[in-house]
């Protein structure tokens, strides 16, 4: 909250909290994941490659996104460093 | 003749969907055609009050599913339109009491003789909205600008489409104009943004809802309060006929964006 806003003059702007949030649970909602499943399967798909391959774990990210008029799940999963992979 | 089925519906409960089949009611009837309102909230009756009517009832919907009285027997003329009809909804019994099928059998049977039939959903999207929607033709989905409203329309929304009763048209009750224009409540854009659906209306926070609904007279009985007007100029766009979106926040810009927006979205 600014100077303005405190002293009752500027916007404060809670809607645009509310829709930012309402955005990103519809989301979710919509998928039918929750972000404790995505956790889940994110912990699934890790052990499954790391049978293949060495990653980062840590850096393993797992998002829900919509583009146009599909949702999408999008995996980032960094490898281990070269020379820990050797 | 053959009725248009409109249910109106929510998923959150307390947002004005008693409120709303009320005074459409009457607003349709206003104009002449013939609506029977069917309340599907069984076991937690509440049309008969907001219409007025609760001093008259002798049989109730389950009594009709049940076979203890014709359906013409459980509907309650209004004390004053002439062809608005209230069919009751048991207070003693619950949801169960009432199949999908019933409701479709038995609107069926009214489908002939008037023009329409509003069903007043209970909130929750279990049987007792699979009841409301059953029969419907058009589904209204009726929020207030509020984060959890919002988000429970969009779960109905879902689940409307997947029984292909969709798309259904948004009526966004309750909005207060100086909050909206201050950004503390969500605006009518954001919510069809976030929503994907068309818009049929914007009620306003209006106190004489509540006056109205002490005395048993909904406030589309007479064209004297905002959201009065706000029901009316729904049930003409339910009519058919292209009304502007009333500018609730006096700035001219408004109502040419949303009008923009419905173009742009299709119209349904
Ligand atoms: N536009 C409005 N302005 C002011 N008050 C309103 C408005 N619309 C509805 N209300 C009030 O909100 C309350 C809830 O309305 P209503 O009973 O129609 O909701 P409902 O969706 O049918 O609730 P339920 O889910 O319990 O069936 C009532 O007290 C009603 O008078
Ligand atoms: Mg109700």
């Amino acid at each position: 909250m600014n100077f303005l806003e405190k002293v009752g003059l500027g916007k404060s702007r809670s809607a645009k909290d509310a829709k930012e949030r309402l955005q990103l649970v519809l989301i979710h909602d919509r998928a039918g994941l929750s972000p404790g499943r995505i956790e889940a399967l994110k912990d699934d798909l890790i052990d499954v490659i790391s049978k293949h391959v060495e990653i980062d774990r840590d850096l393993v990210e797992i998002t829900l996104t919509k583009d146009r008029d599909r949702q999408r799940l999008v995996a980032d999963i960094p490898l281990a460093p070269p020379r820990r992979r050797r | 003749m053959s009725a248009k089925i409109v249910t109106i519906t929510s998923g959150k409960g307390g947002v004005g969907k008693t409120t709303a089949t009320a005074n459409l009611g009457v607003a349709l009837a206003s104009t002449g055609a013939s609506v029977v309102c069917i309340d599907a909230d069984i076991g937690l009756r509440n049309l008969d009050v907001v219409m007025g009517l609760e001093n008259r009832i002798v049989y109730d919907f389950v009594d009709v599913v049940e076979g203890r009285c014709k359906l013409r027997q459980a509907m309650i003329r209004d004390k004053r339109l002439e062809q608005l009809y209230l069919i009751p909804a048991a207070q003693t019994r619950d949801k169960t009491a009432v199949s999908p099928q019933d409701m479709i059998r038995l609107t069926d049977e009214l489908r002939s003789e008037y023009d329409w039939i509003l069903i007043d959903s209970p909130a929750g999207i279990e049987r007792g909205f699979r009841n409301a929607i059953a029969p419907a033709d058009i589904v209204l989905i009726i929020t207030n600008p509020e984060v959890s409203a919002v988000r429970d329309a969009d779960r109905i929304i879902g689940l409307i489409e997947a029984e292909e009763k969709g798309p259904g048209k948004l009526i966004l009750n309750r909005v207060k104009p100086e909050m909206v224009r201050r950004g503390d409540m969500l605006g009518t854009e954001d919510i069809l943004e976030i929503l994907a659906i068309d818009l049929i209306g914007i009620v306003p926070e209006d106190e004489a809802v509540l006056v109205a609904t002490n005395h048993g007279v909904p406030v589309a009985s007479d064209t004297g309060s905002r959201a009065g007007r706000a029901f009316q100029n729904i049930a003409r766009r339910l009519n058919g006929e292209e009304v502007p979106f009333e500018s609730l926040d006096g700035r001219d810009g408004f109502f040419g964006r949303i009008t923009r927006m419905m173009k742009a979205g299709g119209e349904g």
